[in-house]
């Protein structure tokens, strides 16, 4: 239990001056601006986002430029932001089968409509330091072709998977709005638009580690990745004054579906199922490790054993978020006097009691009588 | 704030259609460009603030799978302002980020392109931002065109 301390200001703000400095480094280094940092770190920006659950690239860069680069520390910063802001409405859902494709590629199929394009990736890359970068040079120019005629229209793998029936429906729309974990604590069971809002927001690390889990075998699915898609959509709302939608702009995205076996039932004949991820930016490895979670806490649904850490939602779902991991994890240095005194004076005791049997054996058999007794 | 009444909805009056893509269109401009836009048209002053320009949260939503139920991915920052011409027109915008003055701006070019006769000339002074995204689109499919790949299967030695 923590018991609040009183004093120290001083040194507290001192503190934050100090870490202010600190946070500057070499003043002989050109500062960071917080453009360069959504430009150039864009990934971790994209992090940010993704974790923090707000969409803003310039504040997420801002955010990690105050953190130092912490990123669960942005991530903190993020979220307390947005606790100030009043909320507008949700958007329309974006439709992502309408991306504009900036990469997008199918371990599944290798002649798709629209194609697999790279994209900037770093797949098949050598993983080589390239000290070229530490040198400042103009960056190399990308090579550029034609688009074939079919590169605008790309449409999901599941879609031409459900054609034939291959692969479980989405569960439609019966227009009943999702639930928003921002709103209302999360309760279990949550379904499957809560634990994906969860996910979502969730530590790219668990949700890594949890997905990797399932390959290994605590709890396998079986997992193919069907399509990973990474572009822009458009969001659009509709602002009850004008009663129609309109368009917010447009924002990054990464989906990834995974398909995965299954054997069907009495009633479903064998079908592929499927795990779903989608993130802000180019979040690639959390997208995919959120589709292999999403589909491993479906077990119960689709009626296979339930026993893996990634098949328990409460495991998962109440233990995925970086902030609240955090929150309990590091209150753990704040002052704990009181609590710890408590501690002290038990074992103290205990210790006490202990030496006193070990003096006196014979003494200490009859207390243990006495005790007994009592 | 003014208190949104469906009954105060305007009417219908204008394509929505094209409104949609004059707004979307000012949403991608960057703020210079929706200045220069509006210092063409010389007509921004007395434009009178119908709410403030205001930042709030908009709650982004996915559907499950692509295609199924919706569910919140993460909210978004957005932007809205809504002013009134000195003629009685009114124009609203709301876009992703934090930019108070561009959606001021976005703002009044919607008001402006409500009025029937103003409209031509405000779908030309945003031309220049159109045809820019345009380039822009087209470099970009270019540069991801290079990256399209052909993935050969090989034939296994046993098979």
């Amino acid at each position: 239990m923590y018991v609040a301390v009183k004093g120290g200001e001083a040194a507290i703000a001192n503190a934050h001056r100090l870490l202010a400095e600190t946070r500057r480094g070499d003043t002989s280094v050109p500062e960071l601006s917080v453009a360069q940092i959504r430009e150039q770190m864009a990934l971790l920006v994209d992090r940010v986002m993704t974790e923090g659950s707000l969409h803003d690239p310039d504040l997420a860069a801002l955010a990690l430029k105050q953190a130092r680069g912490d990123l669960i520390e942005a991530v903190f910063l993020v979220r307390a932001y947005r606790t100030t802001l009043p909320r507008f409405g949700a958007s329309e859902p974006v439709e992502t089968g309408a991306m504009s494709l900036r990469r997008r590629i199918s371990a599944t199929y290798k002649d798709l409509p629209g194609g697999q394009v790279l994209g900037p990736t770093f797949d098949y890359t050598h993983r080589l330091i390239d000290f070229a970068l530490a040198a400042e040079g103009e960056a190399p120019v990308a090579a550029e072709a034609e688009p074939l005629a079919d590169a605008a229209h790309a449409p999901r793998v599941t879609d031409l998977l459900g054609r034939d029936g291959l692969i479980e429906p989405s569960a439609p729309d019966d227009g009943t709005p999702p639930g928003d974990l921002t709103r209302e604590p999360l309760d279990f069971p949550a379904d499957r638009a809560l634990r994906l809002q969860a996910l979502a927001r969730g530590d790219e690390g668990f949700v890594l580690a949890l997905g990797y889990s399932t390959q290994r075998g605590y709890g396998r699915t079986h997992p193919f990745v069907g399509e990973i898609r990474v572009g822009t959509v458009a969001v659009e709302f509709v602002p009850e004054e004008l009663g129609f939608s309109v368009p917010l702009g447009e924002i990054d995205l990464t989906e990834c579906q995974m398909v995965n076996q299954f054997h069907g039932s009495a009633e479903v004949p064998p079908q592929f199922t499927r795990g779903y991820g989608l993130a802000f930016g180019q979040s690639e490895r959390k997208a995919m490790a959120m589709a292999l979670v999403d589909r491993a806490l479906r077990a119960e649904e689709l009626g296979e054993p339930v026993g893996a850490p990634a098949q328990d939602q409460e495991f998962v779902l109440a233990h995925c978020d970086a902030l609240q991991a955090t929150g309990f994890v590091e209150h753990l240095k704040l002052p704990h006097y009181v609590d710890f005194q408590a501690e002290l004076e038990l074992v103290r005791r205990l210790r006490a009691e202990h030496a006193a049997r070990h003096a006196a054996p014979k003494a200490g058999t009859e207390a243990e009588m006495q005790e007994a007794a009592e | 704030m003014p208190h949104p009444n469906p009954a105060d909805r305007q009417p219908e009056a204008s394509d929505p259609v094209a409104r949609r893509a004059v707004m979307a269109l000012c949403g991608q401009a960057r703020p210079e460009e929706l200045h220069r836009a509006l210092a063409q048209l010389g007509a921004a002053e007395g434009a009178e603030d119908l709410r403030p320009p205001e930042t709030g949260l908009v709650m982004t939503r996915g559907r499950i799978g692509g295609d199924g139920r919706p569910f919140n991915l993460g909210e978004a920052t957005v932007t809205r302002a809504a002013v009134r011409l000195p003629g009685g027109a009114t124009g609203f915008a709301y876009h992703l980020g934090r930019d108070r003055a561009k959606a001021r701006l976005a703002a009044t070019l919607d008001a402006l392109w409500q009025v029937p006769e103003r409209r031509a000339a405000v779908e030309a002074a945003l031309a220049p931002v159109a045809s820019r995204r345009a380039e822009e689109r087209t470099a970009q499919a270019r540069r991801i065109a290079a990256t399209r790949v052909n993935f050969f299967t090989m034939a296994r030695g046993e098979d």
